[in-house]
This record gives C-alpha cells, sequence and structure tokens, in this order.
C-alpha cells in the first residue's frame, strides 16, 4: 500500500491531521505525522521526516504533503537522505484536504503514486 | 606545515569564528527575525553552528572537503527550519568542489554551487527579501574579482564581503516574496533580512580568517598589504560601480 507522510510545523497539527485521514482512509491507510523541529519546537526537522518516510514505506511507495515552505525543503533533503527502494514523492496541495482525498485513493487497490499525488493536487478544487 | 595541514588549520579557524560571531549575534538576528518571521534564526544559526563545532572536532585528519560536507551534514541535522537545507544542504553538495583543496578557483567553484543550490532549493531570486540578496552580488563580485580582474584572493574576498553589505541594506526597503516574511506583505517593508544579515556575518568571518592565515606567511598574496578594512573605501556608489554589484540587480 501507498505510504503517507504528513509534514507539518506542529508537531500537534500533524498528528491531528493524521487522526482525521485515518478516519477517512480506514483501518488500512497507512500514515505517519512528522512534525516539529529538531527539539520538538515549532518547526520541521529531516530526520523527524525520514524516519516517517522509513516508517510509511512498505515497498509501493510513499507520499509526503507538507505544510509551509521549509517543511518543504526539509522534506526534499529527507527524501535525498532516505535509504529505501520505496519511490517518495512530495506532492503539492492543501495540507488538511490534500492528505484526506491522498488516504481515501491511497487505500483502493488500483492506487499507485501517481494517482496518490493527483489525488493530493485534486484537493486544490474542494 | 603542509600546504593540506594549513588549509585545514584555517577552515577550522574559519568554523570557530563563524560560530563565535553567530554566539555573539544570536540575540541581533532573532530580533531580526522576530519583526518579519519566526523569531528563531538567531537560536537556531547559533544551535547549529555550536554542534558543527563539536562535529568538526571529532574528525581526525579529514580533508577539507570533507569537514566542509560535516558542517553542512550536521547543519541540516540541528538547524531546523528553511535554514538547514539552505545553508547546511547547500554546503553539503558545494563541498564537493572543493576536492582539490582551497584555491582562489576552487572558492570560487563552491561559492557559484552554493548559490545555486541555496536558489533551487528556495526557489528566490534576487529581489524577493532573502539570503540571496546578499549571496548573489557576494558571489559574483568574487567571481568577476578572481577570473576577470585577476585580483589577489583576499582583494576578491574584501570585495564579496562589501557587495554582501549591500545587498543587505537592499532587503531593507523591499517587499518580502519568498519565507515566512511573504506573509507580511507590505509589513515586511522596512526590515533587515536575517538570512541575508546571517550571510553577511559568515561572509565576514571568513574574510576575517582569510587575512589572519593568508597575511602571515603565504607569499602568493603578499600584494594585499593594504588591509581591506570592514568599512568598504567607497561608501556610495560612485566610486566602484561599473558593475560589481549592478549584476546582482
Amino acid at each position: 500500500m501507498i505510504g503517507l507522510v504528513v509534514v507539518s510545523h506542529s508537531a500537534k497539527a500533524a498528528a491531528g491531521i493524521v487522526e482525521i485521514a485515518a478516519e477517512m482512509g480506514g483501518e488500512g491507510a497507512k500514515i505517519e505525522p512528522a512534525g516539529g523541529d529538531p527539539e520538538g519546537g515549532v518547526g520541521t526537522a529531516v530526520e523527524r521526516i525520514a524516519s516517517a518516510i522509513e516508517r510509511a514505506a512498505d515497498g509501493d511507495g510513499v507520499v509526503v504533503c507538507c505544510d509551509l515552505g521549509s517543511a518543504v525543503m526539509n522534506a526534499e533533503m529527507a527524501v535525498e537522505t532516505v535509504n529505501i527502494g520505496d519511490e517518495v514523492v512530495i506532492a503539492d496541495g492543501p495540507i488538511l484536504e490534500g492528505v484526506l482525498n491522498a488516504a481515501v485513493e491511497a487505500t483502493s487497490p488500483q492506487a499507485t503514486v501517481e494517482s496518490v499525488v493527483a489525488a493530493v493536487e485534486a484537493a486544490r478544487d474542494l | 606545515m603542509t600546504d593540506e595541514d594549513a588549509q585545514r588549520e584555517a577552515l577550522l579557524d574559519a568554523i570557530e569564528s563563524v560560530a563565535a560571531r553567530l554566539a555573539a549575534e544570536k540575540s541581533h538576528l532573532t530580533e531580526l527575525d522576530s519583526a518579519i518571521g519566526d523569531a528563531d534564526h538567531g537560536a537556531n544559526m547559533d544551535r547549529g553552528f555550536e554542534a558543527v563545532v563539536e562535529a568538526v572536532e571529532e574528525l581526525d585528519e579529514a580533508s577539507v572537503a570533507e569537514i566542509t560536507k560535516t558542517v553542512g551534514v550536521t547543519l541540516v541535522s540541528t538547524v531546523g527550519g528553511a535554514s538547514g537545507p539552505l545553508y547546511g544542504g547547500s554546503i553539503m553538495s558545494a563541498s564537493t568542489e572543493l576536492g582539490p583543496g582551497i584555491t582562489a578557483e576552487t572558492a570560487v567553484a563552491f561559492a557559484e554551487a552554493y548559490l545555486e543550490k541555496v536558489q533551487d532549493r528556495g526557489g528566490a531570486q534576487v529581489g524577493a527579501k532573502t539570503m540571496v540578496d546578499a549571496l548573489t552580488p557576494a558571489v559574483h563580485t568574487l567571481k568577476k574579482s578572481i577570473e576577470q580582474d585577476d585580483l589577489a584572493p583576499l582583494e576578491a574576498l574584501a570585495k564579496a564581503v562589501d557587495a554582501a553589505e549591500r545587498g543587505v541594506r537592499f532587503t531593507t526597503p523591499i517587499r518580502a516574496k519568498k519565507g515566512r516574511a511573504s506573509y507580511l506583505g507590505w509589513r515586511s517593508v522596512g526590515h533587515r533580512d536575517p538570512g541575508a544579515t546571517s550571510t553577511l556575518f559568515i561572509l565576514e568571518e571568513l574574510l576575517e580568517t582569510a587575512e589572519d592565515h593568508l597575511d602571515g606567511g603565504a607569499e602568493r598574496d603578499a600584494t594585499a598589504t593594504t588591509t581591506p578594512d570592514k568599512t568598504p573605501e567607497a561608501d556610495g556608489d560612485g566610486v566602484d560601480g561599473e558593475g560589481t554589484d549592478a549584476e546582482g540587480g
């Protein structure tokens, strides 16, 4: 199954979005939060994101959703440094709606990394 | 002392000077960042460079490229926010340019690779009120001074620092288009950009370290005895305005 990673400046926001999305995606969805800076304050951290990607990966690929600017940069660094076989893609869309859409798509048996990314992007029109 | 040892020593000195400067400017940078950002730039950079000093101390007989790479890797994992990837990630990728050691040519290649990565990652152009506003004129001036004007490395670096200083001043009256400050729109006008400012501090410390290390024994720079003071000789644009800083804008 395609894994999802939610990157937010706030660990609480990341956990909250995962909570809402897990309800949409049901039991099967694999959604991991990665929020907070290296010391747990407001911000993002490459290592936190990289380990969330590793947890979310089961061989089918991972889609990462981010909130503000530096979350995207740190996610890019994490994608570059993470050492797994899975395809990992950062999807650009509204983080809450995008992750909800993606959670629904990811649990479909036909889901691919591309279709999950498209689901995140489609959330712009919600 | 071999050339390699001397370079390693100079680099380690530079790292310590940058760390000390950022520690001293911690509250200043945080103050700048609290006006238009999230008030963490001073603390983040200080934490990062404190970790860097510890990390490079543990290295044994590493090459200058390896030391530089360690600086980048450490910053990425300790700074947080956009500064981690922007400063650390860019140093990491540019470090390979120092493979042959530190020369005028590899310094230019390093600076260009660093700027390219910063722009690539951050997506900011000149005029967006970011570190790019200090970095771009500095890198272009360094390159031109070395490659076209054939200046001694110290002189070229001093000119680059002056260009960065003008770039920092340029960030005050403009509106932010990138980074957290861009959410403030016109309210960002009138504040100096913290990232451009810390970039200038880093460059000033590199220059100072280079002066210490090149003035002493290096015969190739014996001509550069007119110590380039930190206060630029021409404050306005009149005297040396033919191109050095025009490239940035």
